[in-house]
């Protein structure tokens, strides 16, 4: 078998260490070996943004980022946004504006807007749909993704 | 929160903090891993096959060939149309190819590992010799004589005619004043959901558990228990989670046998996840006709006939609908419109391509999109104004229920009602002085307008079954409605959705019927050992059909719920009335009784009841319509069109619809935005092309374009409400509407933008180049050498299956 690498992040607040193989993408260090099965994988070729999470705090694309990238950094999740009892703003608007159907992008479309109220708080129309050119989403047309966007920026989003 | 409510999601939450449950996220123990080898030829015979580099590597459990698995496999994959005095070519379809392979993608082998990883290895290590033969991938070149055979045994590419009309179409179109003929393409595309697809078998005593991205849980029991012979009884499918549809799903799928066949063989669970590009290759593609139609009318407008031949691409076998697929759309085929005469006639076609099959709308797109776009151009050949000439030849809201010339009996409408509606949102007059003003500044601007019925709620059984069109099914839906001792209550439909938001607007429909808030209404389904027996999710049907069931039960309950009620408030059961969520003496109001009361006395203690009364709160229903639903409407689309670039962009789109009242406005918005962005992207961007060899060009969402946010405006949504008189929710369906609507409007839009520049005929995807290109032909400076679009070179006829040749030609009015 392939000689294995050892790695160490802080995911979702907590320190995950594992032996993978170099070639692991973080999106499959994440799904199979620590079971965070909230970010998808929808494409292989880094277009959808379905496997979306935090690394340092910036969005990135978790199927172009190798685990062994990881080593020494916090990335977060889906899973690690909001709990069920204290919900990111996101998450709510994203419930509340109806900006989801299949629910399979989401956790990435919800992971790139985040990142995108951080840096812009109250973004335009425009800059939301720009901001969000990089995630796919099949069923809702964006419309609503755009309104959840938008609302949750007028709760102010927490850090 | 009941019927007509915008309520929340139930199912979001679980979806919106990662804990969704889609069939990949779910890992086994022992779980083995497949990977599947697939031909990278378009055409050939299989010469050799060395798997023995694969079975070496450290890891890989199994390396199977087709010869090998040929005795797991009872009978093919399966084809159900079935028309009366049709015969259909169905080639023996097995889910490991043998001797031959017919398209890029054909599966060949498998390899079965101890991971991922290791699986896709090894499955590299396959060698295949193959021994390539001509490839054919235009349809209408697959017709003619000397084309290369697909299928030699069969002797001709053509897999079928089949043909339908009403009226005298000879007559009406002699009696025309005018007549106009147009050859329309309704390109190939791919559906695409985001999550690609996924089963997992698992060994269960002596049966097997599949969970699979499906929306037809138990039709793919049924199959799969055939193909396998595995008794029902033995075979559990379940449909966890599922991440999009769009008619990708409704297929029963070599890989889901052969997982099942594994999993037997091996004793462990195997799992298999497609890639992209194994979703884009061997996924079913949808669309790929070419549409040639005649339109005849008297000078005053009236429209005298319609005739229409249909040349479908099915690709190089029959899956589980594919012939049938575009006779979908024929119930539909006169429009919004009274056309005394319509002839129709279907001609399948086998090229080496991935096979075509349901994708949204499925049949209804293609039809509504050269009804629409020949209304433009029989307008214009009137001098009418092609609103005008829609509202003459419109069937009146008064005709309804109205037959056809097709003998179609499409419910209830009101198509000067949503155009009237359309009309007060989108001011035509003030856009036509905008777009002037515009023009002389140099700037495109067009406005589409469609005005559509479409056909859902599939289906009454014995129109589309047996008896009727063909399929060998019927397409009732089950429901059974279970209220628990404390007043709960679970639902069981045997629709299988995948995004609609079922489990709340079930819940919706239960709640209202039972006194029940709706957050305490469970609503299960996706699984062959829970509930009824049920035909699944698709053709707009889980509402008007699988609702209708679950108001049904309901009301059964109901029913029982009053006679409960009545013995012991000792009234009579007719006196007893469901209001503000109580169970009440009429007249009475302060003798009542609660959901749970009633259910607490429906099971502790039963003797409590009459004899007459049995315990328990629980029903069911099987719901076959009695005909179909018809919902309608009317958009509208403007689009700018850069000269320059030839790029297209959508600034507005209005859309107005009508699928009957309202269950939950906020999903039927839903469906609605969805449905229009899956046709913007077949009319801007997306095209699924095949070189002349049939390698697939488009292999990637780099080369194949979903549409993204940034390409888009928000839209406006506004409905009127005509019930249906089909089922007792007055519902119409609203899932595929917007894919139906969309695509005429979008391409009469980026017609009347190029206008001024002489642009009268182009086909979809209005892409960059496309339209860049009909810019400078129409300019007289396109006689040069031409690019070719995707390896495709531009003006020869058959490169690339159904792709239009060029903006020049197509005979035009």
């Amino acid at each position: 078998m392939t000689a294995t690498v050892g790695i160490s992040a802080v995911v979702n607040g907590e320190t995950r260490e594992s032996q993978v193989e170099p070639r692991t993408l973080l999106v499959h260090w994440l799904r199979d070996e620590l079971g965070l099965t909230g970010t998808h994988v929808g494409c292989d070729t880094t277009n959808c943004g379905a496997c979306t999470v935090h690394l340092d705090g910036e969005a990135v694309k978790s199927c172009t980022v190798l685990a062994v990238q990881a080593d020494g950094r916090e990335v977060t999740t889906i899973e690690g946004l909001g709990s069920a009892g204290a919900l990111h703003p996101l998450q709510e608007a994203f419930r509340e504006k109806h900006g989801l159907q299949c629910g399979f992008c989401t956790p990435g479309m919800i992971m790139a807007a985040a990142e995108l109220l951080e840096r812009n708080p109250s973004p335009s129309d425009e800059e939301i749909r720009h901001g969000l050119e990089g995630n796919l989403c099949r069923c809702t047309g964006y419309h609503n993704i755009v309104e959840a966007v938008k609302a949750a920026a007028a709760q102010g989003v927490r850090a | 929160m009941s019927i007509g409510a915008p309520m929340k999601r139930k199912e979001d939450p679980r979806m919106i903090t990662g804990r969704g449950r889609y069939t990949d996220n779910i890992a086994l123990p022992g779980m083995l891993h497949a990977a599947i080898v697939r031909s990278p030829e378009a055409h050939a015979a299989i010469v050799s096959m060395d798997t023995s580099a694969a079975r070496e590597r450290p890891g890989v459990v199994a390396v199977l060939t087709g010869e090998e698995m040929a005795s797991d496999f009872a009978g093919p994959l399966a084809m159900v149309w079935a028309p009366p005095g049709v015969e259909i070519k169905t080639p023996e379809h097995w889910p490991l190819k043998r001797g031959q392979v017919k398209h890029v993608g054909d599966p060949v082998a498998v390899v079965v590992a101890a991971s991922r990883g290791v699986a896709v290895d090894a499955a590299e290590d396959v060698v295949v010799e193959y021994d390539p033969k001509p490839a054919v991938v235009d349809p209408e070149a697959a017709l003619e004589d000397g084309a290369p055979l697909v299928w030699e045994e069969f002797g001709t590419n053509q897999t079928h005619e089949w043909a339908v009309g009403g009226g005298d179409i000879e007559a009406a179109l002699a009696e025309a004043d005018v007549t106009v003929e147009h050859r329309f393409v309704n390109h190939r595309t791919s559906g695409a959901p985001i999550e690609p697809r996924c089963s997992i078998a698992e060994p269960r005593g002596d049966g097997v558990t599949l969970y699979s991205t499906t929306q037809i849980p138990h039709i793919t029991r049924f199959v799969l228990g055939g193909m396998l012979g595995i008794p029902e009884d033995k075979l559990r499918v379940i449909a966890p989670d599922v991440g999009g549809g769009f008619g990708a799903k409704l297929q029963v799928y070599a890989e889901e046998a052969l997982m099942v066949a594994l999993a037997r063989r091996l004793g462990r669970p195997v799992k298999w996840t497609e890639t992209r590009s194994e979703h884009m290759t061997t996924s079913h593609h949808g669309r790929d006709q070419i549409n040639y139609v005649t339109l005849g009318a008297k000078r005053d407008g009236t429209v005298t006939g319609c005739r229409a031949r249909i040349i479908a691409d099915l690709g190089a076998y029959q899956q589980l609908l594919t012939p049938f697929i575009p006779t979908l759309g024929f119930p539909v085929m006169g429009g919004c419109y009274r056309f005394p005469a319509i002839d129709l006639h279907f001609t399948g076609v086998f090229t080496n391509k991935m096979c075509t099959d349901a994708i949204r709308g499925a049949g209804r797109p293609e039809a509504t999109y050269w009804i629409e776009l020949m209304m433009d151009r029989l307008a214009d050949e009137l001098g009418m104004d092609r609103l005008e000439l829609r509202r003459k030849n419109f069937i009146p809201k008064e005709e309804f229920p109205f037959e056809t010339a097709l003998g179609i009996v499409y419910d209830s409408g009101d198509y000067h009602g949503t155009l009237d509606r359309l009309l007060e949102t989108f001011d035509l007059e003030e856009f036509r002085r905008e777009q002037a003003s515009l023009r002389a500044q140099g700037k495109l601007r067009g406005v589409g307008i469609s005005t559509y019925v479409e056909v859902c709620g599939l289906a009454p059984s014995r129109a589309v079954g047996p008896q009727g069109v063909g399929l060998q099914a019927a397409f009732y839906e089950s429901a059974n409605v279970r209220v628990t001792p404390t007043g709960s209550v679970t639902v069981f439909s045997g629709a299988s959705p995948h995004g609609q938001g079922l489990d709340t607007s079930f819940a919706q429909i239960a709640g209202e019927l039972l006194g029940v808030d709706p957050e305490n209404v469970q609503v299960l389904h996706g699984d062959t050992d829970q509930g009824a027996w049920g035909w699944g999710t698709y053709g707009s049907r889980s509402l008007a059909v699988g609702g209708e069931a679950v108001a049904r039960a309901s009301r059964k309950v109901q029913e029982k719920a009053k006679r409960i009620c009545a013995a012991l408030l000792e009234a009579a059961p007719e006196d007893i009335e469901l209001a503000e969520g109580a169970f009440r003496v009429k007249g009475s109001p302060d003798k009542s009784m609660s959901m749970a009361e009633i259910a607490g006395a429906a099971h502790i203690p039963p003797n409590e009841l009459p004899a007459d009364i049995e315990p328990g709160l629980e029903e069911s229903s099987f719901y076959d319509p009695e005909n179909f639903v018809f919902p309608f409407g009317a958009h509208a689309c403007v689009v700018e069109v850069d000269p320059e670039t030839g790029k297209v962009e959508v600034v507005r789109y209005v859309a107005v619809d009508d699928c009957g009242p309202a269950i939950n406005p906020m999903l039927i918005d839903g469906q609605v935005h969805g449905g229009i962005v899956h046709a913007i992207g077949q009319a801007l961007y997306e095209q699924v092309v095949y070189d002349e060899e049939g390698q697939l060009v488009t292999g990637t969402f780099v080369d194949y374009a979903l549409p993204t946010a940034a390409e888009l405006p928000g839209f406006e949504t506004d409905r009127t409400v005509t019930p249906s008189p089909v089922n007792s929710l007055g519902v119409k369906g609203i899932g595929e509407a917007g894919t139906i609507a969309a695509t005429p409007a979008v391409a009469a839009a980026v017609l009347d933008a190029l206008e001024p520049l002489g642009v009268k005929d182009l086909d979809m995807p209005f892409t960059p180049m496309r339209v860049w290109q009909a810019i400078e032909e129409a300019k007289g400076r396109g006689d040069g050498p031409r690019p070719s679009e995707q390896g495709r070179p531009l003006g020869e006829h058959g490169a690339s299956g159904s792709g239009p040749a060029s903006p020049a030609e197509g005979g035009g009015a």
